[in-house]
């Protein structure tokens, strides 16, 4: 286990994390917000990665394939906002679960009908393939760094959006009290579909970021909704900073477990068994520290008691 | 209508179209009926937590996966010949289906019991994420641990015995799955009448006050959790030995939401909607899924209508809202 390893596994640990913070933020967001718990962001998530897949293939060109997957989500989250969502926000949350989990079947199956059942595949631009050279001559393929970066530099753009405009006083505002600032003149009708929109621009970002390293398909998104739960359970709903912090966690625990625990129980047990055991835990690590984190804080890292 | 005479139609119902196949000899109609007995059966036990406890589970599937791998570990034992255990004691494997189930609902409610108690920590939209992520962790578990299939489940080559019977035929093996289903309807009415139910429903309505008259609405809604994820653990066993497979899509996600629109499309807190709920979902998967391979779509879109605007589902529909839990 050298420091090389290592250092590349929290690397793509990190990589992981800022990737669900890019989910767990917009759901964190909306629940805060809204009240809502939403189902179907992983539905948006695949919205992303399937318009920047079409879009890279139709024009060649990564950068717009990006935008078409911010474009993409953010217009199927304001459309299903405007068409299903709106209705639910004075339901309980059983109707909440029932109807995003019923878009999740018409987003799946409807992307099925139209793009088939084959996954596709976005290709890494030139530009940014290939290894690059980091400190103590660590060689980490450039794509990843830049996906690093780049969820840090949009966590940062969140929480100066939150923190510093007019748009994040709304939205924070509207967290404490919806009532008050409808109160003060505030259109919170519109404030909560620029929110759901904001909330599914940045999953389908995610989503196409991540479908240039793994393959676009149909499903992709549910597997990584049910992480940025159980992000949002460690952190706290409704705390951006919680997601931030609960993402990373997740994002490490994760990739450090599955490359570690096989080789920990290595010392201990037979090879064949420290495999079998060490990477049967490691796929239950994520949810052990939940478990752990629902012992002693139930509300969540960052959450309000 | 009433909703009793509604119950009776629907029980009848499902055994005159499994008796009715049986005289006509179409045997894939009874294996339709047997199923849809199985998934009500797995429904009804989400409908104690959902409908008596107020309990948002998305998390049902670990439980009908438990008791499917049960099934399907002791089979293969005994089909291998091989024992389960030989230290310190000697445990072999079973094809008794007897056994089998009491396996399925001992190993279900000893899983209910540890996530229910870690999840009922928390309420509301925590309580469904913290279900819905221990169910996935159960999913991925069965997926990398090799020793029983693994990612590729677990064949059964003979349908498991039940003394006097041969469950190989359709429709001895619906009729004990109907009856199973008539026994746990019949213990779940009786539950929702008894204290426990009461104290239930209260605890659900105003824990507050539960708590003034000295009971603890934690451990009535852990007692609720175990009860109904023991009873959907049966339904997993029955549902393995259906099919004479398990594998880990039984402990799926969309496991999870299946048994929980066969509640919904039935009508939540009713004694016998996962029976309607179920029935209803079968026959759209048979017809609508010759019409068009994406039948999710309508299905979706279905389920939809009904939330937003048909709620109280099939039995609501028809018996009236007074007549519900709340």
């Amino acid at each position: 286990m050298s420091t090389l390893l290592l250092i590349e596994q929290v690397l793509n640990g990190l990589q992981l994390g800022v990737m669900l913070f890019l989910m767990a933020a917009g759901l964190t967001l909306i629940f805060g917000v809204m009240g809502l718990i939403n189902l179907a962001h992983g539905s948006l998530y695949m919205v992303g990665a399937f318009a920047a897949a079409a879009v890279a293939a139709a024009t060649g060109s990564f950068l717009l394939a990006l935008a078409a997957s911010l474009a993409a989500a953010a217009a199927a989250g304001a459309v299903i906002e405007l068409g299903v969502i709106r209705r639910l926000y004075d339901r309980d949350h059983l109707d909440q679960v029932l109807a995003t989990f019923a878009l999740i079947l018409v987003f799946s199956e409807g992307t099925r009908w139209i793009f088939g059942s084959f996954p596709l595949f976005l290709e890494v631009p030139d530009y940014l393939s290939g290894p690059v050279t980091l400190f103590g001559g660590i060689q980490y393929p450039l794509y990843r760094l830049v996906i690093i970066l780049a969820g840090l530099g949009i966590a940062a753009g969140l929480f100066l959006l939150i923190g510093r405009t007019r748009i994040g006083i709304q939205i924070r505002a509207g967290e404490a009290d919806r009532e008050m600032i409808a109160a003060l003149g505030i259109d919170i009708t519109r404030l909560y579909t620029l929110v759901f929109a904001l909330g599914a621009a940045l999953a389908g970002l995610a989503g196409a970021l991540v479908g240039a390293i793994q393959s676009v398909q149909v499903g992709m998104g549910e597997p990584v909704l049910i992480l940025a739960f159980v992000v949002i359970v460690i952190g706290g709903i409704g705390s951006v900073k919680g997601a931030l912090v609960g993402a990373l966690l997740v994002g490490l625990t994760d990739t450090l477990g599955r490359s570690f625990l096989p080789g920990l129980f290595g010392l201990i047990m037979e090879p064949a068994a420290a495999t079998t055991v060490g990477s049967a835990l490691a796929s239950m690590a994520i949810y052990i520290l939940m478990a752990g984190v629902l012992l002693f804080r139930p509300r969540g890292l960052f959450g309000v008691a | 209508m009433r909703e009793r005479h509604i119950n009776a139609i629907l029980l009848g119902g499902l055994l005159a179209t499994a008796l009715a196949a049986w005289g006509l000899d179409q045997p894939f109609t009874i294996t339709l009926a047997t199923k849809v007995a199985i998934l009500a059966l797995a429904g009804v036990g989400l409908n104690i937590t959902l409908g008596l406890g107020g309990m948002i589970s998305l998390g049902h599937a670990a439980f009908f996966g438990i008791g499917g791998y049960a099934m399907g570990i002791l089979a293969s034992h005994a089909q291998n010949y091989t024992p389960l255990m030989e230290a310190p004691l000697l445990i072999e494997g079973t094809n008794s289906m007897p056994v089998i189930w009491l396996v399925a609902i001992a190993a279900s409610a000893l899983a209910a019991l540890v996530i229910g108690a870690l999840s009922l920590r928390t309420t509301g939209a925590y309580f469904i994420m913290v279900t819905l992520a221990f169910g996935q962790m159960l999913y991925y578990f069965a997926i990398s641990w090799p020793a029983y299939g693994g990612e590729d489940g677990l064949s059964i080559y003979v349908r498991n015995g039940f003394p006097g019977l041969n469950t190989l035929d359709p429709i001895q093996f619906f009729g004990l799955c109907f009856v199973l289903l008539c026994l746990v309807l019949l213990f779940v009415a009786r539950l929702g009448r008894a204290p426990f139910g009461l104290a239930l429903t209260a605890a659900r309505q105003v824990p507050a006050r539960v708590e003034a008259v000295g009971l603890s609405p934690y451990r009535l809604q852990l007692v609720a959790f175990v009860l109904s994820g023991a009873i959907t653990g049966l339904a997993g066993a029955l549902f393995a030995d259906l099919n004479r497979f398990v594998s880990p899509a039984m402990f799926s996600w969309q496991t999870s939401g299946e048994i929980m629109v066969f509640v919904i499309l039935g009508g939540v807190a009713r004694l016998c909607g996962p029976v309607a709920g179920a029935a209803l979902f079968i026959l759209l998967e048979h017809w609508l899924g010759a019409l068009s391979e994406f039948w999710h779509i309508y299905l979706g879109a279905l389920l939809l209508i009904v939330v937003l605007f048909a709620r109280g589902g099939l039995i609501g529909q028809i018996a009236g809202r007074e007549a519900a839990h709340d």
